[in-house]
């Protein structure tokens, strides 16, 4: 008996060593999706209840806590700005030449109706700094073997106190998320691809955003460029560039 | 004989003086609160037919169900072309578009930063095209408190309260911060060009109304609106005629299952009306009977005490030889005369009390201060033609009715026992 149970406690042993731990799999995450700072093009098609429509945008980020977006497209959001600043929000108009702060709740209202967020849009969390993963298992999502990880938050200032994420096994990208209430209540689903090796990281081009308490058929956010850890001058986080 | 009764009637104030006053006080109160229980009723409708409701109002489908949300990203669109075929199928009706609006009122300090912010409920109404009935039916020239009305495109009214509580004055620039039909974020700048008192307390406290025209730059809805509302002549709602036309409508607009399909609703089946209507009738109708079964009784004993008030007259009368049956009937064509009289003075001072009301109203916006329903803060007494008589239940029937009662006693009068009657 004795010289059974040993090769099987080993072989236990050596199958948990393949497999990393939550918080591995995040960092590796992390290290993909996340960055210094990151410049970008973006293309946001809103699938609403009764029309689609596109929005087109560019915008710099640097770390979690500054961001700042210029629409370029349709002409009525054009040149329609916004400026994140840690938990305060400023967009400029053109049309009323007027910066009107928002914080707070509104942070998490629809931006120009689509199923994302402000903070959805603008914030770039390291998911390592603000929750605590559990691995609940694996699944293959459309033939591509992924880790399931349930996140609990552990700050308060995160828009989603939980979130289950399936993270692609091999190149360490989420390729869907669920993301819930501090009620444990649904509220959006993301599907990630079309995943692209960017400066010797992997990352997800599209994100289908669906905001399962709207109608609607949901979001597509696409990026059409990126650039990663690129120089971004301080004066575009300041609220004297929203009206340049 | 008559003439010879109300010969007697006017020159013996002593007879009649009590008796008249009397009928004409309870007259006037049946009078007045008839027509103030049906001024409140009718204030009641038409103002929420006025703001909100129309006598018809059209929507699409799945607007309708949300309605209370504002959901203009259901809105109708299209809707000049509706418009056209409204007009042309139901000339009987005055038709209008509206958009109801949230968002917030945003004005800025020197700087162009936000001074002070505060929410607000919109209405875009028709101002500018030169057709005044909205501004009619909104009775905004009798409720501009400052400044005056639009007469550009880019100004806004807003309610008296509201602008004090954010300390904006009329000239100052305010920005609507709200929701396009898309969704966007919408942001526009209108000139505050006045402000208003609604007489209404949840519209006092934070409304805005703004040209239609406007609305649809600042919301993005071009050749949209949340809502087209339709008004009878008159602006007296006629359920039997808007019953007709809700039937008219549903064959031309086959019922689909096109969520964006118009649909057609009454003043009755909007916001609980059709039930707060009734019973408002019932209750009302309950108060006038038991008023009018109160002044009745009072009338009546008023007759009774009349009738033995000249208990001794009518004794001398027997025993000068005056028939019995005489007296009765000269009894009885007196109570007429005086109930008449009584009647007809007092309908004419609560009619003229009701009419003056029913153009100036009664002020009680004080006590309305907390009110969340949308119910009238100056109230309105109604004359209807039906105030014409409902006094003279009361002031000549009742009247009438105590002198026949008291009046059966003097035929147990017994010639016999009158002398010592009147010796006594």
């Amino acid at each position: 008996m004795k010289y059974i149970s040993i090769p099987i406690m080993l072989l236990c042993i050596s199958l948990n060593a393949q497999n990393p731990s939550a918080r591995e799999i995040i960092e590796k995450v992390d290290k993909n999706m996340s960055a210094e700072s990151r410049v970008f093009t973006s293309k946001m098609v809103i699938h609403n209840r009764r029309n689609t429509r596109t929005i087109e945008s560019k915008s710099w980020s640097i770390g979690e806590n500054k961001s700042s977006t210029e629409y370029l497209s349709p002409p009525r959001e054009q040149g329609t700005k916004m400026l994140k600043l840690d938990n305060q929000l400023w967009i400029f108009s053109p049309s009323t030449d007027r910066i009107i702060q928002i914080s707070g709740h509104m942070l998490r209202q629809s931006v120009m109706g689509s199923d994302l967020s402000y903070d959805d849009m603008m914030e770039d969390p390291h998911l390592l700094n603000h929750y605590t993963g559990v691995l609940e298992g694996e699944e293959k999502l459309n033939g591509i073997l992924c880790w399931i990880i349930a996140l609990s938050a552990n700050t308060p200032d995160v828009a989603y106190q939980s979130q289950k994420i399936w993270v692609d096994k091999d190149r360490f990208i989420p390729l869907k998320k669920e993301l819930y209430a501090k009620s444990g209540v649904l509220l959006k689903k993301m599907e990630l691809s079309e995943v692209k090796q960017i400066q010797g990281r992997w990352f997800p081009m599209k994100f289908l955003f669906k905001d399962v308490l709207k109608e609607g058929d949901g979001t597509e956010f696409i990026i059409e460029e990126i650039n990663f850890n690129t120089a971004i001058p301080d004066y575009i986080f300041s609220k004297a560039s929203l009206k340049k | 004989m008559m003439r010879f009764l109300l010969k007697g009637i006017i020159r013996d104030k002593q007879r009649s003086l009590l008796p008249v006053l009397i009928v004409i006080i309870g007259v006037m109160l049946t009078v007045f609160l008839f027509c103030w229980l049906n001024g409140i009723l009718n204030d009641s409708i038409e103002l929420n037919a006025r703001f909100n409701a129309g006598h018809v109002k059209i929507m699409t489908a799945s607007y309708a169900k949300s309605a209370d949300q504002i959901p203009n990203d259901l809105a109708i669109v299209g809707v000049d072309t509706l418009m056209i075929r409204l007009n042309k199928e139901f000339p009987d009706l005055k038709w209008y578009q509206r958009i109801h609006f949230g968002g917030l009122i945003d004005a800025p300090d020197s700087t162009g930063e936000t001074r002070t912010q505060g929410p607000a409920a919109g209405f875009g109404i028709d101002m500018l095209s030169g057709d005044r009935s909205e501004i009619e039916r909104f009775n905004l020239e009798k409720s501009l408190r400052r400044g005056r009305l639009p007469l550009n495109p880019g100004e806004i009214l807003m309610s008296d309260e509201f602008s004090s509580k954010l300390k904006i004055n009329p000239g100052d620039t305010v920005t609507l911060i709200g929701s396009t039909m898309n969704g966007s974020m919408a942001m526009y700048n209108y000139t505050v060009c006045g402000t208003i008192v609604f007489g209404t307390g949840p519209m006092d406290h934070g409304s805005v109304i703004v040209d239609i025209a406007d609305v649809r730059n600042a919301l993005d809805m071009d050749n949209a609106a949340g809502e087209i509302v339709g008004y009878l002549p008159d602006n007296y709602y006629d359920e039997k005629k808007i019953d007709q036309v809700v039937g008219r409508f549903n064959k031309l607009f086959l019922p689909s299952k096109d969520e964006y399909a118009p649909v057609i609703t009454t003043l009755r089946e909007q916001n609980s009306l059709g039930k707060m209507i009734d019973q408002i009738k019932g209750l009302g109708g309950f108060a006038v009977f038991i008023f009018v079964l109160s002044m009745s009784l009072v009338l009546w004993n008023a007759g009774l005490l009349g009738g033995l008030r000249r208990y001794t007259e009518f004794g001398t009368r027997l025993a000068i030889g005056e028939d019995y049956s005489h007296i009765y009937k000269t009894m009885i064509y007196e109570s007429i005369l005086i109930g008449l009289i009584g009647s007809l003075i007092g309908t004419g001072i609560g009619l003229s009390g009701s009419l003056y009301l029913q153009h100036h109203g009664l002020d009680l916006g004080s006590m309305l201060k907390n009110a969340t329903i949308l119910m009238p803060a100056v109230f309105h007494t109604r004359v209807t033609s039906a105030a014409f008589f409902i006094g003279f239940i009361p002031g000549l029937l009742s009247t009438v009715i105590g002198t026949m009662l008291s009046g059966i006693g003097i035929y147990k009068r017994k010639t016999a026992q009158l002398f010592k009657e009147l010796e006594a």
